[in-house]
C-alpha cells in the first residue's frame, strides 16, 4: 500500500529548512546548575543555532572591590568560583603581593598549595558528580559529594569555614594548619581513593555514560584557542598548557607532577582530565604535606599584616597599628599587574590597579569559565538537546564567577 | 622583549616598558589591530593567545579611559600587557573579532561595563547587564548607590528572543 503523498514529503529536505523552531531554554531549568538561558533554534531536536546568555548572577564583583581596602576584597573572593574558593583567595593574596614586591613566608607557601590542591579536588568532584547525575548516574553524584564531604570537613578544620573560607590574607595566611592535619588527611584520602576507583569502574566503561559523553561538544585545538579556552577545556583538546606547569608559583616548581591531556576535545576527555587531575593533586597535596616546614605563616611588617591580638590589646602602639591597618587598609604602592594561577576551570588571573591610596583603584579577574560559556554556542552546533546538559556539565559553568 | 619590541615597531608604540616584572605597550587606536595582528605572527614574539580584554576608567584624566588587553604566547611562554587610551568624547577602538573568537564576549562586556564601543563587532550588545539598563556601571562617576528605572514585563511568548533577533545566525 502506497503513503498518502502528504507523509512522504514530511520528508523533503526543503521543508526543513522552514521548520526552524525557536525554543528558550531557561533561565531556571532543572537540568542546568547554573541560572543560564540558551536561546536554541532547532530542527527537529537538532540544533542549528544557540545563543548562550549569561549575566543571570551578576553581583557586581568588581565594582564592590573599589569600595573597601584590599583586604576586604577577600571574602568577595570567596564568592567567585564557589566550588573552589581557596584558589580565588590565593590567586587574589598573589597578585597584590606582586605589587607589593613581598613573597609569603615558606610555610604558608606550601599551606596555600595544600589547601588549593584539596579545593581543586573538591572542585572536581562537584563537576563530576553533577555531570553523572546528569546522564542519570545518581549513584556516582552521592559518591562524589560524599567523598567531597571528607574534604569539606578537612577545609572547615584549616579554614573554620566550608565554603566561604577568607582564608588568605595579605602576606599569608590566615589560620596555620592544625597539628593534626595529617592524621585528618590520611583518611580523608584513603576514602576518596576508594570512591575514586568505585567512580572509575562504575563510569569510564559505562555503555550508557560513553554513549551520552563521547564526540559529544567537540572543538578542535585551533577553536579552543580561539576561544581562549584553559583548564581541562584546553587540555581535552591535547595542549599541556597548566599555569602550575608553565609559570610556576608558589612552589610548584618543586612538586612533581603530571598534566593529563585529552586528545579528542570531547566531553568524555574533559571528564577523564578531570577525572585524572584528582589523582595529581592528591599526589601534590603527599608530598607538600610531607615537606610541610615549621615557621610563620605571615610577614613580618606592621604596613601589611595585623599585629597578634595580645599586642592590640595590651600595648597602645599594636592597637594604632590593628587601627591603621583596618580603617586605611594596606598601603600598595601605585602600579597595575596581573598575575595568573591555575584554577580548577583554567586560567584564573587577576588584573589590579593601584592608586596608592589603600583602596583597590581596579580590579578585574579573568574568569575561565567565562570563555568555555562563550564557546558554548558553537559546541552544540549540530548536536541534540539532551547534549547541551552533559557539554553545560563539562564546561562546569559557576555562576559566580561567569557572571561576578 | 621589551627591547625586540622597541627595536622592531618602536615608531609604532606611545610607550613600551618593564612595569612590576610585566611587559607593558600603549598604542594608538588606530594602529592597534595591525600591530596585535602582526605580533600573533611574528616568529619571534608569537602572541597568538588572547588571555583578556578590559577597560580602566582614569576619571578626571585625559584621554579617560584605558582599554586594556593581555596576550600570551604559548609558543614563547611570555605575556604582554597592550593598553590603548581612548578619549570619553568618542569612546571607541577597533574590534578584535577577525583576529580572535575570544574577543566578541569580552568586548561585549568591556562595552557593557565602561560604554566603549568596538568598531566591527558583529554583535555588540550588553552581556552582563539587561538591555534596558541606564548607564554603564565600572565607570567611576556611576555611583554604586544608584538605582534603576523598574522595566515593565514582557511577555516572552509575544515577542521571543528579543535579544537575539538581529544576531547573526552562525549555523
Amino acid at each position: 500500500m502506497a503513503l498518502p503523498k502528504r507523509w512522504t514529503q514530511k520528508t523533503e529536505l526543503e521543508d526543513t529548512a522552514e521548520e526552524i523552531m525557536e525554543l528558550q531554554m531557561g533561565p531556571s531549568h532543572p537540568a542546568t546548575h547554573g541560572t543560564i538561558k540558551f536561546n536554541l533554534k532547532l530542527d527537529g531536536e537538532r540544533i542549528v543555532d544557540c545563543d548562550v546568555e549569561i549575566g543571570y548572577l551578576h553581583r557586581a564583583f568588581e565594582k564592590m572591590c573599589e569600595q573597601g581596602t584590599w583586604t576586604q576584597v577577600f571574602p568577595y573572593t570567596d564568592r567567585l568560583n564557589y566550588a573552589s574558593p581557596v584558589i580565588n583567595n590565593v590567586a587574589f593574596a598573589l597578585a597584590v603581593e606582586k605589587l607589593l614586591g613581598i613573597e609569603c613566608p615558606e610555610r604558608a607557601k606550601y599551606a596555600r598549595v595544600i589547601m588549593s590542591e584539596v579545593s581543586r579536588i573538591c572542585d572536581h568532584l562537584t563537576c563530576l558528580g553533577m555531570a553523572a547525575v546528569e546522564v542519570g548516574a545518581q549513584t556516582v553524584g552521592f559518591y562524589a559529594i560524599e567523598a567531597r564531604e571528607f574534604l569539606y570537613d578537612l577545609i572547615e578544620a584549616v579554614t573554620g569555614a566550608r565554603v566561604t573560607v577568607t582564608w588568605c590574607r595579605l602576606g599569608g595566611i590566615a589560620r596555620d594548619l592544625p597539628e593534626d592535619f595529617s592524621d585528618r588527611l590520611i583518611p580523608a584520602f584513603k576514602h576518596l581513593d576508594a570512591i575514586l576507583k568505585d567512580c572509575d569502574k562504575l563510569l569510564s566503561r559505562n555503555r550508557v555514560f560513553r554513549d551520552r559523553m563521547v564526540g559529544v561538544g567537540k572543538i578542535s585545538v585551533q577553536d579552543a584557542l580561539s576561544y581562549s579556552l584553559t583548564g581541562p577545556l584546553l587540555r581535552a583538546c591535547g595542549v599541556p598548557y597548566d599555569v602550575r606547569k608553565a609559570h610556576p608559583y608558589l612552589i610548584y616548581d618543586r612538586l612533581e607532577f603530571d598534566v593529563p591531556v585529552g586528545s579528542e576535545g570531547d566531553n568524555f576527555d574533559r571528564f577523564m582530565v578531570r577525572f585524572a587531575e584528582i589523582r595529581e593533586s592528591m599526589k601534590i597535596v603527599e608530598q607538600a604535606v610531607r615537606e610541610l616546614p615549621q615557621g610563620p605563616i605571615i610577614v613580618d611588617d606592621p604596613r601589611i599584616a595585623l599585629p597578634p591580638k595580645e599586642r592590640v590589646y595590651g600595648s597602645i602602639e599594636g592597637l594604632m597599628n590593628h587601627f591603621k591597618l583596618i580603617m586605611e587598609g594596606v598601603k600598595v604602592p601605585p602600579g597595575e599587574t596581573y598575575h595568573a594561577v591555575e584554577g580548577a576551570n583554567g586560567e584564573l588571573g587577576f588584573y589590579i590597579v593601584s592608586d596608592g591610596s589603600g583602596r583597590p583603584y581596579r580590579v578585574r579577574v579573568r574568569p575561565p569559565c567565562f570563555f568555555g560559556m562563550a564557546a558554548l554556542g558553537q559546541m552544540l552546533i549540530g548536536h541534540m538537546i539532551p547534549d547541551i546538559i552533559t557539554t553545560f556539565g563539562m564546561i562546569n559553568m559557576i555562576g559566580g564567577e561567569c557572571d561576578r | 622583549m621589551i627591547e625586540y619590541l622597541k627595536q622592531h615597531y618602536g615608531s609604532e608604540l606611545l610607550a613600551a616598558e618593564v612595569k612590576v616584572g610585566d611587559n607593558v605597550v600603549v598604542v594608538d587606536r588606530e594602529r592597534a589591530v595591525t600591530l596585535f595582528r602582526k605580533w600573533r605572527d611574528d616568529p619571534n614574539l608569537k602572541l597568538d593567545f588572547l588571555t583578556d580584554i578590559t577597560a580602566v576608567d582614569w576619571l578626571n584624566r585625559k584621554p579617560r579611559f584605558e582599554v586594556v588587553y593581555h596576550l600570551y604566547s604559548f609558543p614563547l611562554k611570555h605575556r604582554l600587557r597592550v593598553k590603548v587610551p581612548v578619549e570619553e568624547s568618542d569612546p571607541w577602538v577597533y574590534s578584535l573579532t577577525p583576529l580572535w573568537k575570544a574577543a566578541d564576549w569580552l568586548e561585549r562586556e568591556c562595552y557593557d561595563m565602561f560604554g566603549i564601543r568596538f568598531e566591527g563587532h558583529p554583535d555588540l550588545r550588553r552581556i552582563l547587564m539587561y538591555d534596558s539598563f541606564v548607564g554603564h556601571p565600572l565607570r567611576k562617576d556611576y555611583p554604586v548607590t544608584k538605582r534603576q528605572p523598574i522595566v515593565e514585563e514582557t511577555d516572552p511568548i509575544v515577542r521571543p528572543l528579543s535579544h537575539s533577533r538581529n544576531r547573526p545566525s552562525r549555523g
